[in-house]
């Protein structure tokens, strides 16, 4: 693993505003993540783990504090600066799936090469990823064709096929059943140790954690 | 909706013009206090007048006819057969032939075909039982043809007409023999058939035309509104789809970029297929109505509902469109 952290949130603070009421989601939040890490952030519904997702993921802009990725300072960054950081650099695994239902599993993976400006044909590493991820003979199919787990595993070919630095994956077994939840962990603890790629995965399920080198406890917005 | 109604007014239209240009006429001889336009519904002239304006010079022919409203857009007219066959070359049967008894009626094809009416049938008109004697192929002045003095006696009109049609010996004079005929018969309602048939467009009648352009207005208002909703309904049903991409790195102008050209192509699929519809509703008012509305293909109106379509659809698409992309993508992705 690298010496400097992939990931640097100082003091990291997200204040929402529902309706007249503020609500403190994020209150100071420090962690660091290496380079090649495969980490998890474990806590119930509403301890701030989602938020954490998001802001790392450049999705929401935090309220105060600082948080680095692969160098660079998201903190103040513009929307459109963020946009572009989401093009390369980072890789979403959702609880529901979130492929485009009109598209094709394949074109749902190259649509995403396409926005990131790459060409859109897969190379042989990525068809070799495609293999592991046992995809390759549904890429054809509509995203309602396929199962849960199918579908998973094509967010997951999705989410890395522009080689981000880091991959976030929020509760994404939360949707599957036991075997396709162990599948999908296993795939990505394979990812992690055949390819080096960074991982933070939220998760409220202890034994999801499991599949990580490193797990961190979030309640009432900070970490424990 | 919008070419079809345009379509049947023009249609309706040009079809009446088609049939007074079946006359064979070349002037057309209406009463004082009509108007070129307007229905006939008493036959204010006297009978003798035609043989007046046969003396006439250049008139070669001259006959008159009395024309009784139906219901809706239908009419029952009473010729005197043989001159009006001189006239027009005659009616083309396509079954039986002309009215022997006096209660015999000649109907063109398509009144035949919509009241399903065959040569021996008999129908109801003006409170008397007629028997169909002939049906003749369309475009002949009248859909519904019966002798002279038969009409005028049964309506109560004896030697009375509605309207009379002259033939000239050289329709290149048709104008000048007008003017002649105008300074002496003044109050007359005199018109060369040609200047008739031109008039019979929706642009030359004044309430028609309005009424049309309400219609057709409220028509384009309407298409307007209802691809308006199915795009602004359907680009809110995707607002998550739109936080997938913003998700992925995809930047606004990438999203309308690829938002807008959807909707284009599916507005020009939407304009062919509306198209392609009005041919089918042409066909359906030539199988199921042939004798009330007659529908054209007004190519002149093509870009224009495509217009209001591709309008209606890009603002429909662009309002919620710029909306979701506005949206913070976690929200975008939390729209069920």
């Amino acid at each position: 693993m690298s010496e400097t952290p992939i990931i640097q949130v100082r003091q990291l603070t997200k204040t929402y505003r529902v309706g007249d009421v503020d609500v403190q989601a994020l209150r100071g939040v420090d962690l660091e993540v290496s380079r090649g890490e495969f980490i998890a952030v474990v806590g119930t519904s509403g301890s701030g783990k989602s938020t954490l997702f998001n802001i790392l993921g450049g999705l929401t802009p935090p309220t105060s504090g600082s948080v680095h990725i692969n160098g660079r300072d998201l903190s103040h960054m513009t929307n459109a600066e963020r946009t572009n950081l989401r093009k390369d650099t980072v890789g979403f695994v959702f609880q529901k799936y979130n492929l485009l239902p009109t598209l094709s599993a394949e074109d749902n993976i190259k649509i995403v090469k396409y926005i990131g400006g790459h060409d859109t044909e897969f190379d042989a590493p990525f068809k070799e990823v495609l293999n592991l991820l046992g995809i390759a003979d549904r890429l054809k199919h509509k995203p309602r064709a396929l199962s849960g787990g199918q579908q998973q595993r094509v967010a997951i070919a999705r989410a890395i096929v522009n080689r981000p630095a880091i991959l976030l994956a929020d509760e994404p077994t939360g949707n599957l059943d036991s075997q396709n939840s162990a599948a999908v962990l296993k795939l990505l603890k394979d990812l992690n140790e055949r390819l080096g790629q960074t991982i933070l995965m939220i998760t409220h399920d202890e034994e999801a954690a499991a599949y990580s080198h490193r797990r961190v406890h979030m309640r009432d917005g900070q970490l424990l | 909706m919008i070419l079809t109604l345009v379509g049947v007014s023009n249609g309706t239209l040009h079809e009446s013009a088609r049939r007074a240009r079946g006359t064979g006429a070349d002037i057309f001889f209406r009463p004082p206090g009509t108007s070129v336009l307007s229905s006939l519904s008493s036959s204010p002239m006297s009978d003798k007048l035609p043989a007046i304006l046969a003396n006439e010079p250049h008139v070669v022919l001259a006959t008159g006819t009395i024309v009784q409203p139906l219901e809706l857009f239908d009419s029952i007219t009473g010729f005197d057969m043989d001159q009006f066959a001189k006239m027009s070359g005659g009616f083309r049967f396509v079954q039986g032939g002309l009215p022997v008894q006096d209660t015999d009626l000649i109907v063109d094809e398509p009144y035949a075909r919509e009241k399903h009416l065959q040569v021996g049938s008999t129908l109801n008109l003006i409170s008397h039982q007629w028997r169909v004697s002939g049906i003749y192929l369309p475009g002949k002045a009248a859909r519904i043809c019966v002798k002279l003095a038969v009409l005028q006696d049964f309506t109560g009109n004896p030697h009375r007409l509605s309207q009379i049609y002259l033939k000239i010996d050289d329709p290149d004079r048709a104008q000048a023999v007008v003017d002649a005929l105008r300074a002496k018969y003044p109050g007359y309602q005199i018109y060369t058939m040609e200047y008739f048939t031109s008039m019979l467009s929706v642009n030359n009648l004044g309430l028609l035309r309005n009424f049309t352009y309400v219609v057709i207005g409220i028509a384009m208002i309407v298409g307007f509104i209802v691809v308006f909703m199915a795009m602004y309904t359907a680009v809110l049903e995707r607002t998550r789809e739109i936080g997938i991409l913003k998700a992925v790195g995809s930047s606004s102008g990438l999203i309308l970029s690829m938002l807008m050209r959807e909707t284009l192509l599916l507005a020009i699929l939407g304009t062919v297929l509306g198209i392609l519809l009005t041919y089918f509703t042409q066909w359906l008012m030539l199988h199921v109505v042939p004798n009330s509305l007659v529908q054209e293909t007004v190519y002149a109106w093509w870009p224009i509902a495509a217009g209001v379509a591709i309008v209606g659809a890009l603002i429909g698409a662009i309002i919620p469109g710029i909306k979701a992309v506005r949206q913070d993508a976690t929200e975008a992705l939390s729209y069920e």
